[in-house]
């Protein structure tokens, strides 16, 4: 049923004409990242000589993708990348020496050790050095806390705020301005500056979802009735990509956004281009026939009188990464294919097929849609 | 006792002492053999039941690594994918992990703590049914579509959305209730087996290891599952009759059903993790050929890692965005829980150390299942961090994590325990060529299974998607992880293969083939009595240390060799010291439990369906088959008091009071009845903590009519109190007088309840508040019914002359009952009457 699908990938977006930020996250340059002072960069351990089997590791970590959190691009990732490297380094001479110990035990010995010798063990291996590790370990973790995640309202200062909510299968995004206010609305990719941190508001529509960029920092739920919040600080611009992290039915692995860290200069450049009061786009046969096949119910371009409040807005849509929630390149093709059949594409979605559409009249409004800038 | 007190029997008598024991403990032949309720048979089939469903739930696994070998797959469709991967999780947990262990302990305990049987085999008979018609309810949905697909863990609001759901997730609600109710069972049958059938010397602290372990989960199964049975209880409400539990709009919290599930599904991992590791504590003593070192470090190791099991519920919840003050204190408690783990894995190389190891296959799957286990564990000391969990929540790396933790701390240990005890079974041994190739099989393929799934978690890859896109960076891990699991699932094939094998002609080994020190391998495959003649223990590893005990055992030397009344008899010794104080006359082969199981499995399943009047009649018929089963089976008046069980010891037959394992059993069932209790007082106050007014303006019940109620309860409390000291002073008209007053008070209790929330008209649809008043009343009332049928099957026993003062058992448990009863509905009336004058 998906044999036909295509997904796009991200990483392979910086051939993509409309974007100056290269997404392949293998050929960042590093001197360019501003990585907050208080948190040591991970490259810095790299120096020691380390077990094979964690070079092995830190092998298989590098250039992972727009996705991952092994390829930290912000504050928090980068933060966590160090722990986690740590807790591997760790982890393995802990494995290696528990294992031996248990490999020496069950080999043929001459004489077994005394009771008292191996009580010895018990107190000292199974009771003294993991309380001592733990403690350490623990309160490196939660020191760790509010240095990537402050606690009080006071500690962000991010001024950029934004309300992201998870809906069956997408995200609303709305910008808001500096009084908190609703500045400007759209869907499924966020644009946030390089070097501040900015602060979400997380809510969901339906169900439960879970809102995660795992290049920049830890996830956060938004569960119905609850207002949660995070903050995040990219260190690198590029493009990432996040998914829903809670199961929240059907299409859940269907629903991801991307992000585009920019350049602060850049960043409001962009929102102020988004701010201005909306130039009407030009006027063509698909603008018409979006509005006369119903479109504007659902979906909201900012310029036109489509308000519909159900689907994704849709301004600006030939400016995005990818459509239906990351789930296809932006091609006319795709586009086309998704207004045809989405539930095809997109199991359990709630936009209703529109096959019975001329052919036609589909590519001119996918034409217009995909002119949208 | 030394050995030349004991009794010599001459052939003859030893002979007609068989025959007798023999047709008392025989099992039925042709379909009654299902009416079978010996523990040998109840656990057999347990097992078996549970290994299928395993077996089952790993094809299921194996469809979902599939569907996830390549990106953009279409082997199965995005729904059947969330059926298969909730369906997978469900039964793994709910119908393999835990009852695998109420089968083995079933099987086991009567034999290694040296006594006939469990006190309440009928009881396990009961539970066996239960589990697998609710087994068979919940996994044949997958046939017709209608399987779960919300995810093991039910998560409102989509859950809660019928439309999505459908009729899936009654199917998990009901069906696992019902397997609750077993589970409970066995928790009660095995904590007052192991607490008082022990054989006679062998105090608490001789007790064998997997005892103690099983003692602690039993006693962990009571406190965890009644949570999720509120729980259920709740989220049932909202999804039959439109009660806002969980529905934001109307005052309610999705988090709230979070936290009963956690609170019970982490202890639940221990529930699963400490039996296996009990097995390993049988395993390893015997293949070090010397006793456990350590023996008090291990037990309190598992006691501690109990208790702190119930303290970390909130890792599963890091990322929904509660204070992370509590996040800290959560993260600190589940970093304790790796102090007792350590310990108990210290004791197992201290022993080995202290020993001289021989090598088995049952070492090979347990030393291989901790190489696993290790990691695991590892692993879960990283994500009970939070900043590190706020990457790796619902991530591949949790999915690897908690199969290391479950595949080596669990599955490994009990195929090491099938190779152990197999014997028992049928006389013979494994072979230990399959067994070594079916562990690197498992062993390998386990590890290209998972292991990989650490880098594709961290790499970006959530939980529970049906399909990913190319080049994000998880191809090559996936099709590993796929290729893997299926090499491991061959392994588990090859355990299959070498189980089910005929073994005709391979020659019978010994009965203690590997030389174990304690009891279990005393009982013969072809006898049903357990223990020839139940024995003194007077050590720790009595096969070893008591020199000829096992012949004596066989010899009928020891306590109860005959079967003079033609009755199931065993011992009853107290709890520490294990001193014989009666002899208890258990329940035999009997259709009542099979007729008890599948009404009882009507109710729930015609519940589904919103089948009412099925569900009615089922309900009429459960009521009718339990006190069948209660007026025929129990508190029967005996012979004579006297009875001579041997060694020249004459115990009473019956007991009353906290002398008799009815007084126990009802202990802890009502012990479990209170913690679901108590988690739905705990919603009240939950709903209050999270509303700045947490009426939502809605009247509540007033409160005269529920301190009418109070006042009732108490009243009929104190008649009952009445009738217990009456009914000893051998009043028996009074008793009968007082008793008929009690249950009319009772009723009356009843109505008043009601008549707060109804006279108030206090919609349950509209609010939380209304509703969750609703509940905790409606809890108190059905309570309040039960008691009245105990109260006239009390009455009934006495005008039938099957109470009397001297045997008073019923109105003993009745009142023990009513204790609880009393606090329920003060602390009901109470909170709903008074807590909302006091905001």
């Amino acid at each position: 049923m998906h044999g036909g699908m295509h997904f796009h990938t991200l990483c392979h977006l910086s051939s993509s004409a409309n974007t100056t930020y290269r997404a392949d996250c293998c050929t960042y340059d590093r001197s360019e990242t501003a990585i907050s002072g208080r948190i040591r960069a991970p490259n810095q351990i790299f120096g020691r000589p380390v077990l094979t089997i964690v070079i092995a590791t830190l092998a298989l970590a590098g250039c992972s993708g727009p996705q991952s959190a092994l390829d930290p691009a912000g504050v928090e990732a980068s933060a966590v990348h160090h722990l986690f490297i740590v807790m591997v380094i760790g982890g393995a001479i802990i494995w290696a020496m528990t294992i031996g110990v248990l490999a020496y035990a069950g080999r043929t010995r001459p004489k077994p050790i005394s009771v008292r010798g191996a009580s010895r063990l018990i107190v000292w291996g199974g009771v003294a050095f993991p309380v001592v590790v733990l403690f350490l370990l623990l309160s490196y973790a939660v020191w760790l806390m509010p240095q990537v995640r402050p606690w009080l309202p006071g500690a962000m200062d991010g001024t950029a705020e934004i309300e992201v909510t998870g809906e069956q299968f997408w995200w609303r995004i709305l910008y808001l301005d500096q009084t908190g206010k609703p500045a400007f609305e759209t869907a499924n990719e966020l644009h946030l500056p390089v070097g501040r941190r900015t602060t979400f508001r997380l809510k969901a529509a339906d169900v439960i979802h879970s809102f995660w960029i795992p290049a920049l920092g830890g996830k956060m739920d938004m569960i119905p009735g609850r207002d949660n919040s995070l903050s995040l600080e990219p260190t690198k611009a590029g493009i990432y990509r996040g998914p829903c992290a809670e199961f929240c039915g059907t299409s859940h692995a269907l629903m991801a956004f991307s992000v585009v860290v920019m350049e602060e200069v850049d960043y409001l450049a962009w929102r102020a281009a988004r701010t201005q009061a909306p130039v009407a786009p030009q006027k063509t046969s698909g603008q018409e026939l979006f509005f006369r096949h119903g479109c504007a119910a659902c979906h909201a371009i900012a310029g036109t009188p489509a308000i519909g409040r159900i689907g994704p807005d849709l301004t600006a849509l030939g400016e995005r990464q990818t459509l239906a929630a990351g789930t296809l390149s932006n091609t006319p093709d795709a586009m086309i294919r998704f207004i045809r059949d989405p539930a095809s594409i997109k199991p359990g979605v709630k936009m209703p097929a529109f096959g019975m559409l001329p052919d036609g009249d589909i590519e001119a409004i996918s034409a217009w849609l995909g002119g949208l800038k | 006792m030394s050995a030349t007190d004991l009794p010599t029997f001459t052939d003859e008598e030893r002979a007609g002492q068989e025959e007798r024991l023999r047709k008392v403990w025989t099992t039925p032949s042709g379909w009654r053999y299902w009416t079978s309720v010996n523990n040998t048979e109840i656990g057999l089939w347990y097992g078996a039941a549970a290994f299928i469903f395993m077996l089952f739930a790993g094809l299921l696994g194996l469809m979902v690594r599939v569907q996830l070998a390549v990106p953009d797959n279409s082997f199965i469709s995005a729904d059947l994918f969330n059926q298969a991967f909730t369906l997978h999780g469900t039964i793994m947990m709910f119908l393999f992990a835990v009852p695998i262990f109420e089968a083995i302990a079933v099987y086991l305990l009567p034999s290694m703590l040296g006594t006939r049987e469990l006190p309440f085999p009928r009881l396990s008979a009961f539970g066996f049914w239960s589990f697998a018609i609710g087994g068979v309810f919940v996994c044949g949905s997958i046939f017709f579509n209608a399987a779960p697909n919300t995810g093991w863990f039910m998560y409102p609001p989509l859950a809660t959305d019928k439309e999505y759901s459908g009729i899936g997730a009654d199917i998990w609600l009901l069906g696992l209730s019902f397997i609750e109710v077993a589970s409970i069972a066995a928790a009660v049958e095995l904590i007052v087996g192991i607490m008082k059938c022990r054989a006679p010397g062998m105090r608490i602290n001789m007790m064998p290891l997997f005892a103690w372990y099983l003692l602690i989960v039993a006693g962990m199964i009571l406190f965890a599952f009644p949570p999720l049975i509120a729980g259920d209880i709740l989220f049932e409400m909202e999804r039959m009759f439109d009660w806002p539990f969980f529905d934001a709009a109307r005052g309610g919290d999705p988090l709230l059903w979070q936290h009963l599930f956690w609170i019970f599904g982490h202890p639940e991992v221990y529930i699963i993790f400490l039996p296996a590791i009990a097995i390993m504590a049988m395993v390893v003593p015997t293949f070090s050929q010397r006793p456990i070192v350590g023996y008090s470090w291990i037990v309190l190791a598992a006691v501690g890692t109990g208790f702190l099991s119930f303290g970390l519920w909130v890792h599963h919840m890091f990322a929904t965005g509660l204070p992370q003050m509590s996040l800290a204190f959560f993260s600190a408690a589940s970093e304790a829980v790796a102090i007792p783990t350590g310990v108990q894995i210290f004791v197992f190389i201290a022993t080995m150390l202290a020993g001289r190891v021989i090598f088995s296959v049952p070492m090979l799957f347990g030393a291989g299942g901790l190489a696993i286990f290790v990691i695991g564990g590892l692993t879960g000391v990283m994500v009970a961090l939070v900043p590190f969990d706020w990457q790796a929540h619902d991530t591949y790396f949790i999915v690897a994590h908690l199969h290391y933790v479950l595949i080596g701390g669990m599955l490994f240990p009990v195929v090491a325990g099938i190779y152990y005890y197999y014997p028992l079974f049928d006389g013979k041994k494994l072979s230990d060529r399959f067994g070594k190739v079916s562990f690197w099989l498992m062993f390998v393929g386990f590890n290209v299974a998972f292991f990989p799934m650490h880098f594709s978690g961290l790499r970006g890859m959530p939980r529970r998607i049906f399909t990913y896109p190319a080049g994000i960076g998880w191809d090559w891990f996936n099709l590993i992880s796929t290729i893997g699991a299926f090499v491991f699932a061959f392994g588990v094939g090859v355990v299959v293969i070498d189980v089910v094998r005929p073994k005709k002609r391979q020659p019978r080994c010994e009965q203690n083939p590997w030389n174990a020190g304690t009891l279990e391998f005393i009982s013969e495959p072809e006898e049903n009595w357990g223990v020839r003649s139940v024995p003194i223990i007077t050590s720790r590893y009595p096969a070893w240390d008591q020199p000829d005990l096992i012949d004596n055992i066989k010899a009928g030397r020891y306590y109860l060799p005959d079967s003079p009344m033609g009755e199931r008899e065993t011992l009853v010794t107290t709890v520490l010291d294990a001193r014989p104080v009666q002899c208890l006359r258990v329940g035999g082969t009997s259709v009542v439990t099979m007729v008890a199981a599948a009404a009882l499995g009507g109710v729930f399943i015609a519940l589904t369906f919103h089948w009412w009047w099925i569900t009615i009649a089922c309900a009429i018929v459960t009521l009718g088959a339990i006190l069948y089963w209660l007026w025929t089976g129990t508190a029967k008046i005996p012979e004579t008091q006297d009875y001579d069980v041997g060694l020249g010891l004459k115990l009473p037959v019956y007991a009353s009071g906290p002398a008799s394992v009815g007084w126990w059993a009802m202990f802890i069932t009502m012990v479990g009845d209170g913690t679901a209790y108590a988690s739905l007082i705990f919603g009240y106050f939950f709903y209050w903590t999270i509303h700045e007014d947490f009426t939502g303006g809605h009247a509540g019940p007033g409160a005269f009519w529920p301190m009418v109620a109070l006042v009732l309860f108490v009243l009929a409390w104190l008649l009952m109190l009445a009738a217990r000291s009456l009914n000893k002073a051998n009043r028996i008209r009074a008793t009968q007088g007082v008793l008929v007053l009690s249950t009319v008070l009772t009723l009356a209790g009843c109505g008043a309840g009601l008549a707060g929330p109804y006279l108030y008209s206090m919609d349950p649809t509209l609010f939380v508040y209304p509703a969750i008043v609703w509940v905790v009343a409606i809890w108190t009332v059905v309570h309040g019914a039960v008691a009245v049928i105990m109260q006239l099957y009390c009455l009934a026993r006495s005008l039938s002359g099957r109470m009397t003062a001297r045997y008073d058992m019923d109105l003993v448990n009745v009142v023990l009952y009513w204790h609880f009863m009393v606090i329920t509905a003060v602390t009901s009336f109470a909170v709903i009457g008074l807590f909302p004058l006091l905001r």
